[in-house]
């Protein structure tokens, strides 16, 4: 037998449970009680396309340092599902703990001798205490989170605490709560040895907030003023549309009860897509949320936004992929299908939030960039960042700040006798001016279309004419470089020929990872991708160094791609590590491959930067 | 191509209430055949904007692709116009119509447009009751991809090299009924005197209206055995009433017999004058209109006219409840929630 694992306010404890049993609410409480207790968590529901009866888990790290990704391995699994017993016991590191329900005899094979096994007999001290079969089944999580605060040291007033939270104004049901899970606890504390994890009152969480990246993006939308959604259900990315309705009727009710914002939920996403289009087209800003195939389905729509240059927000949370994929699991895999999106020569603005505090930054600024570059802005989220609770630093907004409508002509400007052609460069920048429809009685207005037509928008096939304008919307692109956000760079604490680029929700995983290798004397200088097309820093990066990581959540390396395309650089000096399983990218694994594949580089002397 | 026409104008040139001529409603030179049944649907639409003495920057012209898309370059040209993606259009203008309650929508599809690639969202506009007026050019075949058939061509009907239609034909009057529409009419692009009328009531009308306008491809679809053909539409054409718009309450001073008029007061104030020319069609019971136009259809006619009128007709903004202003006006101060209420939000979150 193995020494059992021995950890204060740093494992991982993972539930296994079946969909639709009422788990979750237990497993949330479980981790809102850590938080409270001071202590950071990163917790991940891995859950299946399904309402009732598959298997589903919920992942939470509790790590006192505070990294945010996941780290890999189970250090307790509290395994609540027969249906995938095998596989959660096998998943449990060497010297780990097994918690399970013991009211039945397990066969000795079923177990492993060097996890140490933790039974609590859930199912008879629930018959015992309860007699409805909906009861029995949901108090069985609340006397589980008993026994298991009792093993771990949590501290029972913040469950308390937590509960009569919950069921305010529902006091009846906060009790039988708390009963329940003092049920569990003193049987606990009754019968079972204190083991080696243990939870300890800390400060690490000061005023960070603990939300998810699609109600993140949902309220960004709401500070970013958008006032039409329209959009279509599909996994992840429903509850940012829900999001942004729930803010938006929060924030933009007026007192007569009329709505400041209007939600459209249309028939499939091309609709949705046309929707944004033509309000954007008429001068409001617009969004849709989305995800992979639906960015398929939206691929036309998107080529007329770049070419007739309306401006729109595409929300996408990727899910794997190819076709209906992996719907309720985690993917970079939209890079390419955003960034390229339509027929005909297109590129697209693309952000890329590493986490909720992001998703409402981005979610917000998608639309000054929109409007200011009238085309259409994808921000790409995933179902790990989107459809997870994360616990990051408060949300900020300036009241200084004001939108940025871009370059619109208004009446005023028309009658001081301005040139408008709607498609002219006046500023050099690539980036004409627009009117809203209805503007003036005889002046600005103008016909948007789809096919190639002058600088005044008047319709033409001629090749020069087509090729001007072509040219001028690649200006536009270049203009936008400066414009979106620039990637941020973190040093390595000494010179190092190994570089490593990352973006999205990698991000809390890599940082981990970068520390855990420089433990390993691997030292990597990093670069966070932050938007596309990119910013100069980029090219210059990867000229610094004479190898660089790309690490994605994705088969392709499309990242790798779009940099090998935007930036000219040599292939092979560009590593892919690469995860794409569905779950989301942990720390250990960006540890041992970058560490393997630094070690197969062979280490060339570090070239001097070229002028 | 576009032309500019000459921007001369005959001194005597009637005007309108706003002082404006026909002129200042038209556009560019039309670039569709001679002969073309959409010329004279864009000419029933100058001729009802400017009789209307609506604003031409007031509107909002919104299409799809096809010949009959390319039309709203063909007139108003001091409206902004969208000519968009093939059988988007009803999506498009929805969202137009959502960021600027204050516009009038004029949307222009076609066949092919509307009931083959669009059917979809034809559909979902109707249900959804936007503001405007939705003008179907029906031609029953594709003109810029040279003659096949569409889905509104008649099973029977012959396509000028002589194939036969085997499939049963869409009737988007019809299934604008079944889902709700609250203004229908259908029409010919070769009776002026019926259009021009009818796309008054449905610019006036303040909800979804459609025209089904039957217009003649003279290059593909105007031969023997067309059921699309000017000669056949003239001779199956069997229209229930003839109408006029009043805007304002204008006395009635032509007599009528009793029982052969019907007024409909519209929601803008706008007086529908029906002169009945089928005794005891009733354009307010839109049960009779469905079966009235399935019983006319059996026996191979082409029912025209204003074929339903909700006049207590709602639009997609009542649904949604949302703000008189139009939403592409409202500034920060409204939109924005500011600081403070998110450092309460931040609070909530902890």
């Amino acid at each position: 037998m193995r020494q059992p694992l021995s950890a204060i306010n740093d494992f991982v404890v993972k539930f296994a449970n079946v969909n639709g049993s009422g788990s979750a609410s237990a497993n949330g409480l479980f981790a809102r009680s850590i938080l409270r207790m001071g202590i950071p968590i990163a917790a991940r529901n891995i859950f299946p396309s399904n309402i009732q009866g598959l298997p589903t888990w919920y992942e939470v790290r509790i790590s006192g340092e505070g990294h945010m990704g996941r780290r890999g391995g189970v250090d307790m699994m509290v395994a609540m599902n027969p249906q995938t017993w095998d596989r959660d016991v096998a998943e449990i590191d060497a010297g780990g703990y097994l918690f399970y329900d013991s009211t039945k005899p397990m066969p000795a094979s079923k177990f492993r001798d060097d996890i140490t096994v933790i039974g609590v007999p859930l199912t008879e001290l629930c018959n015992a205490a309860y007699t409805g079969a909906r009861e029995r089944q949901l108090f069985k999580n609340i006397i589980y989170l008993g026994a298991l605060s009792a093993l771990l040291s949590i501290d029972p007033a913040v469950i308390e605490q937590l509960l009569t939270e919950q069921y305010k104004g529902k006091e009846k049901l906060a009790k039988s709560n708390q009963d329940a899970f003092h049920l569990g606890r003193n049987w606990a504390l009754t019968n079972l040895p204190p083991i080696g994890l243990k939870l300890e009152k800390s400060d690490k969480v000061g005023n960070r907030i603990y939300i998810e990246g699609n109600a993140a993006a949902g309220l960004g939308a709401v500070y970013g003023g958008a006032t039409v959604c329209a959009w279509y259900p599909i996994t992840p990315s429903t509850s940012l549309a829900e999001g942004f309705e729930k803010y938006a009727k929060k924030f933009r009710t007026n007192a007569d009860g009329t709505k400041n914002y209007a939600i459209v939920q249309a028939e499939d996403e091309l609709a949705s897509i046309g929707i944004v289009i033509g309000a954007g087209w008429n001068g409001a800003r617009a969004f849709t949320a989305t995800s992979g195939p639906g960015i398929s389905l939206m691929q036309e729509f998107v080529g007329l936004s770049y070419f007739a240059e309306v401006p729109a927000v595409i929300f996408d949370v990727q899910r794997a992929g190819p076709s209906t994929g992996m719907p309720t699991r985690t993917q970079q895999s939209d890079v390419l299908s955003a960034a390229y999106a339509s027929h005909g020569d297109t590129k697209h603005l693309v952000l890329f939030p590493e986490d909720p505090r992001e998703c409402f930054e981005f979610g917000a600024s998608a639309f000054d960039i929109a409007d200011r570059f009238q085309s259409t802005v994808f921000v790409l989220l995933d179902l790990d960042i989107g459809m997870n609770d994360w616990l990051c630093e408060p949300f900020e907004w300036d009241d200084s700040k004001r939108m940025d409508r871009g370059k619109v002509m208004t009446a005023e400007m028309l009658d001081e006798a301005r040139e408008f052609g709607r498609y002219l460069d006046v500023d050099g920048d690539g980036v004409p001016f627009r009117t809203y429809p209805g503007t003036h009685p005889n002046k600005g207005a103008f016909f948007t279309r789809g096919t190639s037509r002058d600088r005044f928008a008047k319709y033409s096939e001629s090749g020069a004419v087509y090729v001007d304008n072509m040219e001028r919307l690649l200006r536009k692109f270049e203009t936008a470089k400066q414009y979106v956000p620039h990637p941020v760079e973190k040093k390595a604490a000494r010179t190092t020929p190994y570089g490593v680029i990352y973006y999205g929700s990698s991000s809390a995983a890599m940082q981990e990872a970068l520390a855990a290798l420089q433990e390993d004397g691997i030292h990597l200088d990093a670069m966070r991708v932050r938007a596309f097309p990119f910013h100069d820093d980029i090219s210059r990066f990867i000229a610094e160094h004479d190898t660089v990581f790309i690490v994605e959540q994705n088969r392709d390396a499309q990242l790798r791609t779009l940099v090998m395309n935007e930036c000219n650089t040599d292939p092979a000096k560009l590593v892919p590590v690469l995860h794409f399983d569905g779950t989301p990218i942990t720390a250990r694994f960006i540890r041992e491959a970058i560490g393997r594949k630094a070690q197969s580089v062979e280490v060339v002397p570090l070239r001097k930067a070229a002028p | 191509m576009s032309y500019l026409k000459p921007a001369l104008k005959h001194p005597g040139l009637p005007k309108n209430a706003l002082g404006f001529t026909r002129r200042d409603y038209e556009g560019s030179i039309s670039t569709l055949c001679a002969g073309c049944g959409h010329d004279s649907i864009s000419a029933a639409i100058i001729q009802a904007v400017w009789e209307l003495g609506i604003e031409p920057h007031r509107v909002a012209k919104v299409s799809g692709i096809g010949c009959s898309s390319k039309t709203p370059d063909y007139f108003l040209s001091s409206s902004h116009g969208f000519n968009s993606v093939h059988g988007r259009m009803p999506s498009v203008l929805t969202g137009a119509n959502l960021a600027n309650r204050d516009l009038i929508y004029l949307g222009v599809s076609g066949d092919g447009d509307s009931a083959s690639i669009g059917i979809g969202q034809f559909a979902h506009l109707m249900r959804r009751g936007v503001n405007m007026s939705y003008i179907v050019e029906n031609n029953g075949v594709y003109g810029l991809t040279k003659g096949q058939f569409s889905a509104t061509s008649d099973k029977g009907s012959k396509a000028k090299k002589g194939a036969v239609n085997k499939d049963e034909a869409i009737d988007l009057v019809a299934m604008a009924l079944q889902l709700g529409a609250t203004y229908v009419g259908r029409s010919f692009s070769g009776d002026k005197a019926q259009l021009v009328p009818l796309i008054k009531g449905a610019l006036a009308h303040q909800g979804v209206a459609l025209i089904d306008c039957i217009s003649p491809c003279v290059a593909f679809n105007n031969h023997e055995g067309s059921t699309k053909s000017y000669d056949y539409v003239r001779e199956h054409n069997e229209s229930v009433n003839k109408l006029d718009v009043i805007l304002g309450r204008a006395p009635i001073t032509t007599q009528y017999a009793p029982g052969e008029v019907t007024e409909v007061t519209q929601h803008d104030g706008s007086v529908l004058r029906l002169r009945k020319l089928d005794e005891g069609y009733d354009p307010t019971d839109r049960v009779a209109a469905m079966n009235y136009l399935a019983q006319h259809k059996a026996l191979g006619e082409i029912v025209t006219g204003l074929l339903f009128v909700d006049p207590d007709a709602s639009d997609l903004h009542a649904g949604l409840g949302t703000v008189a202003t139009p939403l592409n006006q409202l500034g920060d101060d409204i939109l924005v929630p500011g600081a403070a209420a998110l450092e309460k939000l931040n609070a909530a979150l902890r």
